[in-house]
């Protein structure tokens, strides 16, 4: 196999690797804080807030994926009358299933992250004359995120991965190129590179996470 | 400096104070003991509203926290909770902040100190309970007596007129609880004045200057240390007493 071989195959795969990045950074900086606010709504006081909040965790967590996003990209200009408008661009609609998935998973691993928090932190925040928002910022959320790092740093890792889904929908990524690849040359290389390149993502993402624990670590 | 009238206060069917009516003078230190599940803790926590009374007076210096069963707006709320600091069981230190951060954060947030003199009074009041080289430790990284020694400085930062603890010894190993009672005397021999609820009889004896003893939501008997721990009057007060001494 030569170098050139690997070069023309490794370009278009490059290039579905700049789309899998762009989904995953787009889903991770809007799930996060989307997640956190479904946390805070689950936890309203206002009971029929909170039961709309789970109900929509229950319904992102207990459908595929994958049927979410055919839903987003397929299903969604099939619904009659408003249809014709929910014509997306096939990217947009596929990062918007994304977005709404992840946003409950993170949901749960913030509401984990509050309930571990003890009672004890709200009472000597409050004795010392802290109101809400000073606690939540200054006491309750750094003492959140120590203990919600490794299990985002988990989600996030499995973000990398999904977003191989996109092949289903015929959004043109990573995967597909290595796929096309594969059946035009005939040769099964294509889908090493492909796992190397997934391989070094979710390295980056390991590392960059091994660093925010420790940044967040205290004792 | 505190009056308290009638507090009633039940968690459900179950009634965890009755009727509790006592006043507290400035200066005084009183020493609150009783068996477990009594109500000395509620009734502490009721007074630095973190709970809430379904009746009576709380009167603060002047101001009211509740009057009669209702509660004043927010703001005297806020302001008559200012004037207390507490002490907990657990210590309730910050854990993600140094030992400096955990005594800086309040005044910080709320300004209650000018900027420029929050880390003098940080090394005084380090200094005052014996930890002025722990400053940039973490709170996981010290014993539960020094945790309870920077609980009591954090409580201080805020200059408060009236301190509460709730068993600050309860949670140490006996051979630590010397160095917090010794700063809670401290204290009182400068004149702070606190309500302890505590176990420790011996200090109670040494450092209050009056014990309420309380059973079932309820003040059996109160006075100076010595009539109410050496002499008590009520049968009940005996028998904790001679329980306790076992
Ligand atoms: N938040 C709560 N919800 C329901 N019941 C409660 C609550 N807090 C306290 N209680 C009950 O109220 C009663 C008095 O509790 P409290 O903590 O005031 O007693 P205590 O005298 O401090 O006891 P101890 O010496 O064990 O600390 C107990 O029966 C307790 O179970
Ligand atoms: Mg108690």
């Amino acid at each position: 196999m030569s170098f050139d071989y690997i070069l023309t195959v490794l370009k278009p795969m490059l290039e579905g690797a700049q789309i899998t990045i762009l989904l995953f950074l787009l889903v991770i900086v809007t799930s996060i804080p989307l997640g956190f606010l479904v946390t805070l709504l689950v936890r309203s006081r206002l009971k029929i807030i909170s039961y709309l909040a789970q109900t929509y965790i229950y319904l992102m967590r207990g459908t595929p994926l994958l049927l979410q996003l055919l839903f987003f990209v397929f299903g969604l200009p099939l619904i009659p009358f408003v249809g014709e408008y929910l014509i997306l661009d096939r990217f947009v609609a596929a990062a918007l299933a994304f977005i709404l998935n992840y946003a409950a998973y993170f949901a749960e691993i913030f509401r984990g992250g509050l309930i571990s928090i003890d009672k004890g932190q709200y009472e000597a925040a409050q004795v010392l004359g802290l109101n809400k928002f000073q606690t939540t910022v200054r006491v309750i959320l750094p003492q959140m995120i120590r203990t919600v790092l490794p299990p985002v740093a988990n989600e996030s890792i499995t973000l990398v991965k999904d977003t191989a889904l996109l092949y289903a929908v015929a959004v043109p990524e990573l995967l597909h190129f290595a796929q096309t690849a594969v059946n035009r040359d005939f040769t099964i290389m294509p889908f090493f590179f492909a796992a190397i390149i997934y391989l070094l993502m979710t390295l980056v993402l390991t590392l960059l996470f091994k660093y925010l624990e420790k940044k967040f670590s205290y004792e | 400096m505190i009056e308290i009238e009638n507090l009633q206060k039940s968690f459900g069917s179950l009634q965890v104070l009755k009727n509790i009516s006592f006043s507290v003078s400035k200066n005084e230190v009183v020493a609150v003991i009783g068996p477990s599940g009594s109500g000395k803790s509620t009734m502490l926590r009721s007074l630095i509203y973190l709970e809430q009374v379904d009746g009576g007076t709380i009167k603060i210096d002047g101001d009211y926290l509740v009057k009669e069963g209702t509660y004043s707006n927010n703001q005297t709320i806020k302001r008559v909770t200012s004037k207390m600091g507490m002490v907990f069981q657990h210590f309730n230190l910050f854990p993600h902040l140094t030992v400096k951060q955990n005594l800086e954060l309040a005044p910080r947030v709320t300004k209650k100190i000018p900027k420029d003199e929050i880390s003098k009074h940080t090394e005084r009041l380090l200094e005052k309970v014996g930890l002025l080289d722990k400053m940039d430790v973490y709170p996981g990284n010290l014993s539960g007596g020094q945790k309870q020694r920077v609980a009591i400085a954090r409580a201080l930062m805020l200059q408060p007129d009236i301190l509460l603890f709730d068993e600050p010894t309860s949670a140490l190993d006996p051979e630590l609880t010397g160095e917090v009672l010794k700063v809670i005397q401290e204290l009182a021999e400068e004149s702070m004045t606190m309500i302890v609820v505590t176990h420790e009889m011996e200090f109670a004896k040494r450092v209050a200057d009056r014990i309420i003893f309380m059973d079932e939501g309820k003040i059996v008997e109160t006075g100076d240390p010595i009539s109410v721990l050496e002499n008590p009057q009520k049968e009940r007060t005996k028998r904790f007493l001679s329980g306790i001494e076992k």
